[in-house]
C-alpha cells in the first residue's frame, strides 16, 4: 500500500495565541459558564467545590487546574487533573478530571496545549502515566484524547444502577 | 471482529481522498493504486457519497474528492454502512432446560461487547488511524 500523507494545515485549524495559567477563584464565573455552554447544565455548586480543593493547589497537593485565556484574558478553555495512587493496584499516575475549551474556539490547538501543559506538570512530579474516563458516546472527547496519543488501558470502567 | 472488504476499500478510497483534499480522483486511478476491483469500489464509492464523506465532480478532470475533516471522521463514520455491529449468535428457535438464561445471559455480554466496539470504532479519527498505521510500520 503506498504511503498517505494527509496535510493537516490545510484543514483550516490556525492556531490561536493563548497564555496558560493556574486557575483563580475569579476565573469561577467563566468555568462554570464555559462548563454550561458545553454541557448545557448549570453545575455552580460542583465547580465552586473544585475550585476550593484545586485552586492555589501546592505542588505537595498534585493537584491542578489550568486556564486557557486569550490576549485580553477571555478564557477559552480549561484542564483539571490530579496524580492519583495505588486504587485497585495501579502505581500512582496522572489523571484528567476534566478538560473543556470554548466550542468557538475549537481545532485550534487550545486542548493539545493544555494537555501538554497538564502532562508536563506530571512529568515533573515523575509521573510516566496519564489516564481519564470518558463516555463511550462522546465522540468529540474520545477522539481528541486518542488523537493525543492515549489508547484503551488495562483497567475497565464498571458500574451498576443502584436505584 | 471481521471488516467487510467494502469496509477496506471504503477506507482506502476516503483516505485516498483526504490525502489530496484540492484535487479530484477516478474510481479507475484508486483501484489502480490499491489494486483492487473498479466495480466493487464504484459501489463503494456511491455508497460514500451518499453518506457525505465524499463529494462527486462531474465534467472534464471530474471524479471524486473528500468532503469531511480528518481531524473529525472517524472510522465508523467511513464504515458504517457496510457493517453491522450486532454479534451473531445463532441460537435454536426452541429452547430448553437451562438454554433460555444462557442464551439471554449472552444476549447482555454481546451488548456490551458490540458497545465497546462501537465506542471504539467512533474515537478513532482518520488521522489518528493514519497515525497508528505509521507508528505500527516503523515500529517493524
Amino acid at each position: 500500500m503506498s504511503s498517505i500523507k494527509i496535510d493537516t494545515a490545510k484543514m483550516n485549524n490556525k492556531k490561536i495565541a493563548i497564555s496558560i495559567r493556574q486557575v483563580s477563584k475569579a476565573d469561577s464565573a467563566a468555568i462554570v459558564a464555559l462548563d454550561a455552554e458545553i454541557t448545557g447544565a448549570d453545575k455552580s455548586a460542583y465547580w465552586t467545590d473544585i475550585l476550593d480543593r484545586f485552586a492555589g493547589s501546592d505542588q505537595r497537593m498534585q493537584r491542578y487546574f489550568l486556564v486557557a485565556t486569550s490576549a485580553d484574558d477571555e478564557l477559552l478553555g480549561f484542564i483539571v487533573g490530579e496524580i492519583r495512587a495505588w486504587e485497585f493496584g495501579s502505581p500512582p499516575c496522572g489523571w484528567v478530571l476534566a478538560l473543556n475549551v470554548s466550542p468557538g474556539h475549537r481545532e485550534r490547538g487550545i486542548g493539545e496545549s493544555l494537555l501538554d501543559a497538564l502532562c508536563a506538570k506530571f512529568r515533573h512530579a515523575d509521573i510516566t502515566t496519564l489516564r481519564t474516563m470518558v463516555l463511550g458516546n462522546d465522540k468529540v472527547n474520545l477522539s481528541f484524547f486518542r488523537g493525543e496519543g492515549l489508547a484503551a488501558g488495562p483497567y475497565i470502567e464498571l458500574e451498576k444502577r443502584l436505584d | 471482529m471481521k471488516l467487510q472488504k467494502a469496509s477496506r476499500y471504503a477506507l482506502y478510497a476516503v483516505l485516498h481522498l483526504a490525502s489530496a483534499p484540492d484535487k479530484q480522483h477516478s474510481t479507475a486511478e484508486i483501484a489502480e493504486e490499491y489494486g483492487i476491483s473498479i466495480h466493487h469500489l464504484a459501489k463503494v464509492m456511491r455508497t460514500l457519497v451518499r453518506s457525505g464523506l465524499i463529494e462527486s465532480v462531474r465534467g472534464v478532470g471530474g471524479g471524486y474528492r473528500f468532503a469531511g475533516n480528518v481531524r473529525r471522521t472517524t472510522l465508523w463514520d467511513v464504515i458504517h454502512e457496510f457493517e453491522s455491529l450486532e454479534s451473531d449468535m445463532e441460537s435454536p428457535d426452541e429452547l430448553s432446560g437451562n438454554a433460555e438464561i444462557v442464551i439471554s445471559g449472552l444476549d447482555n455480554v454481546n451488548r456490551e461487547i458490540d458497545g465497546l466496539i462501537r465506542s471504539t470504532l467512533d474515537s478513532i479519527t482518520l488521522k489518528t488511524l493514519l497515525r497508528y498505521g505509521v507508528e505500527n510500520l516503523e515500529r517493524g
